[in-house]
């Protein structure tokens, strides 16, 4: 019985891990898809990291006496989108270089948090610890307790499905959502056409401005929901450069997933898995009876991404339009 | 017709994005409650105002001349190699097998060869991005990237199992032994009657990187290949109707390219710990973008942005002693510079070709 409730631990782990990771990748699929790089996941998740802790610590009268966790995550979403803000308009309105500004927007962030976090908390560039509705709870689902001894099915249910914090959940609904809005409404398919052949999208007479703007957009709100979730969910308060390579490891997970939702789901799953294992090296010992290098371990995603961008497990071809900045005919 | 005086470009587009981060950067001074006058006289004196400070500008500006250098020759083949960070971590080990496994009886030869091992692990740790770029088509800018990061583990690895001397706890190597300690600039001036900061970590290695700008310019201005790269970075398919392989240029050009990153570890690794830890780097390779961006891909620029940089960086240090500004107000401003003179160049760009384009139409009226 032992295996399955060890199983049922690192599955658990691997779920809440891969949760920013999901919701950063996903992040990233809408805005390449609609044509624009955005190598600043990182920076936009670290900027909602901050903005969302900071903002979660704060006393309102009345409507949030200890602090509010949602007001927080808000705070984080509006960062994350003025970061957008920026792309945006150096990628989309003044067609520069879209990696360049990922860059900036990347150190922006990684400056900006511990700047201002130094000067409002003075703890050496982070939050103090966030409590009661200043994070997000668990979330136990119906019949979680009284399901709890039934043979494989209760500890299953009770131990990996139930109890993670909402925003878990919410990650795992916006893999069918974006499926949804990208193959099968209107916006989707103007969005993935913007990204593969933008003066398409022009001669029909859409603006190829405005759909990038909203794909970066949504790009914005989704890293600000993964970054509250690192700060307000997966741990209680920020610290920093808490992203510790999330943003990349999203980036890695979309060319792995070929730039589509189901599979980016599994691409976040099997990072999140390997960032779980590599928590619990007394769990590999036992099972594998060889000992597994931490390191190893910890960069497998990145040596998995060259393998795929080399194109020995079939090729990764990113929409065709991504990076280049689109000028209007005259 | 060019649209603005080549003047324009060289010193004015970048002295506006400059004036830009400076403008900013003060603001957020402002912001957190500081003196921004104060913060730039103590950056002034602790960076500028003995040799001591000196000293050290001038060290991080080595280093940042070595990773711009990098970013620059492959920004002329129109390459964006991310991977200096990587570059000069793989460097670095290649420095620290050279000077660790082998007895020289001289600096001057441990010098050389270590340059040459530094370079040669800097390249090959750029050859793989561009092999994958050139023949699988993978983007460069994503495999450095994560090449980074596997830079990080590797090092991580041997430095821990591998190359950590019995006994110690630290992630690093053994100490260099003596024969491989390098003149700092105080033993090299003080022949000449200069009596510089001793303890200072400026080193001969300035003086390498020096010549690595000389050795760049030659490269890109006066060389059959620098003509491909630069041919090949302005137009790929015409640079192929004209002979040149696309291949060929996008690997010698990463080669030459990680080569420059990875003897950067001459000088943080020989010149300054004597042993290799980890992190050496420490963002250098980071650094040299916007040291490329602003230097606007000309040796000569890129040298002066490092001492831009060494400046700040330097700087930076003094104000996190002295005054309550956390040193990551240099990332502010390096993450500004890449800003204004990269992704924004073209919002300073286009005010300026307006009023260029006036100018000449009020000059063509008269």
């Amino acid at each position: 019985m032992d295996v399955l409730n060890d199983l049922i631990t690192v599955l658990n782990s691997t779920l809440r891990l891969s949760t920013p990771l999901l919701l950063a990748c996903l992040a990233g699929l809408f805005s390449e898809r609609a044509g624009i790089f955005d190598i600043g996941l990182e920076g936009k998740m670290l900027c909602a990291a901050f903005f969302s802790a900071a903002v979660a610590t704060v006393h309102i009268p009345w409507i949030a006496p200890t602090g509010s966790v949602w007001v927080g995550m808000a705070a984080g979403i509006f960062a994350a989108l003025t970061l957008s803000a920026l792309h945006g308009i150096a990628s989309i309105t003044f067609r520069g270089n879209q990696l360049i500004s990922g860059v900036a927007i990347n150190f922006l962030a990684t400056g900006m948090t511990v700047l201002i976090a130094q000067s409002w908390f003075k703890q050496g560039g982070r939050t103090p610890s966030l409590k009661g509705n200043g994070r997000f709870n668990p979330v136990e689902l119906p019949f979680a307790e009284s399901l709890k001894d039934v043979p494989v099915f209760g500890p299953i249910y009770h131990g990996l499905i139930s109890g993670h914090t909402i925003l878990v959940y919410i990650a795992l609904l916006m893999v069918p959502l974006t499926w949804w809005m990208l193959y099968r409404t209107r916006f989707g398919l103007r969005l993935r056409a913007v990204g593969e052949a933008p003066e398409a999208v022009d001669t029909a007479g859409v603006s190829v401005m405005q759909l990038r703007f909203a794909a970066v957009g949504i790009c914005g709100v989704l890293c600000g929901i993964a970054g509250a979730y690192l700060a307000t969910g997966l741990q209680a308060g920020f610290v920093k450069d808490m992203t510790a390579g999330r943003g990349y490891i999203a980036l890695a997970a979309l060319i792995f997933a070929k730039w589509r939702p189901w599979y980016a789901l599994m691409a976040c799953i099997l990072f999140g898995f390997l960032q779980a294992i590599a928590l619990r090296p007394d769990l590999i010992e036992a099972y594998l009876s060889f000992k597994v290098q931490v390191q190893l371990l910890d960069v497998l995603p990145y040596i998995l991404t060259v393998i795929i961008l080399a194109g020995f497990v079939g090729k990764a071809t990113p929409p065709r339009a991504g990076g280049e900045p689109y000028v209007k005919e005259q | 017709m060019q649209k603005i005086p080549q003047w324009a470009d060289v010193v004015l587009v970048p002295l506006i994005s400059l004036l830009l981060a400076t403008i900013i950067s003060a603001l957020v001074i402002l912001a957190i409650g500081q003196d921004p006058v104060e913060a730039v006289k103590l950056m002034v004196i602790g960076a500028l105002g003995s040799t001591y400070g000196w000293g050290y500008t001038l060290y991080y500006a080595t280093n940042f001349i070595f990773t711009g250098l990098a970013v620059s020759v492959a920004f002329h083949a129109k390459l964006f190699n991310i991977g200096g960070e990587g570059q000069a971590m793989i460097g670095g080990l290649g420095v620290a097998i050279a000077a660790l496994y082998i007895p020289w009886p001289h600096w001057s030869i441990a010098l050389l060869a270590c340059t040459c091992s530094a370079a040669v692990f800097g390249a090959l740790w750029g050859y793989l991005p561009a092999i994958l770029q050139a023949k699988r088509g993978s983007h460069i800018v994503i495999t450095t990237i994560m090449l980074n990061f596997i830079a990080a583990g590797l090092l991580n690895y041997i430095l821990v199992n591998v190359l950590r001397p019995p006994k110690s706890m630290d992630p690093a190597t053994a100490t260099f032994p003596p024969a491989t300690h390098l003149p700092t600039l105080h033993d090299i001036l003080l022949p000449l009657g200069m009596n510089f900061s001793r303890t200072a970590p400026a080193n001969i290695t300035l003086l390498i990187a020096l010549l690595a700008a000389v050795f760049v310019w030659l490269l890109i201005w006066r060389t059959r290949l620098g003509y491909s790269i630069r041919s090949f970075g302005q137009s790929g398919s015409a640079a192929q109707y004209a002979g040149i392989n696309p291949v060929k240029i996008t690997v010698i050009t990463m080669l030459i390219s990680g080569g420059l990153a990875g003897m950067m570890s001459i000088n943080t690794t020989m010149g300054e710990a004597e042993r290799l830890i980890l992190n050496a780097p420490e963002g250098a390779g980071f650094i040299g973008i916007a040291v490329a961006l602003m230097g606007r891909s000309h040796p000569l620029g890129v040298v002066l942005a490092s001492l831009l940089f060494g400046f700040l960086y330097q700087g930076g240090a003094e104000l996190a002693m002295w005054m309550a500004i956390p040193r990551e107000l240099i990332v502010v401003i390096q993450a500004l510079v890449i800003l204004f003179t990269g992704a924004l160049d073209n919002m300073v760009r286009m005010p300026i070709e307006a009023f260029f384009s006036a100018l000449r139409k009020s000059g063509d009226a008269k």
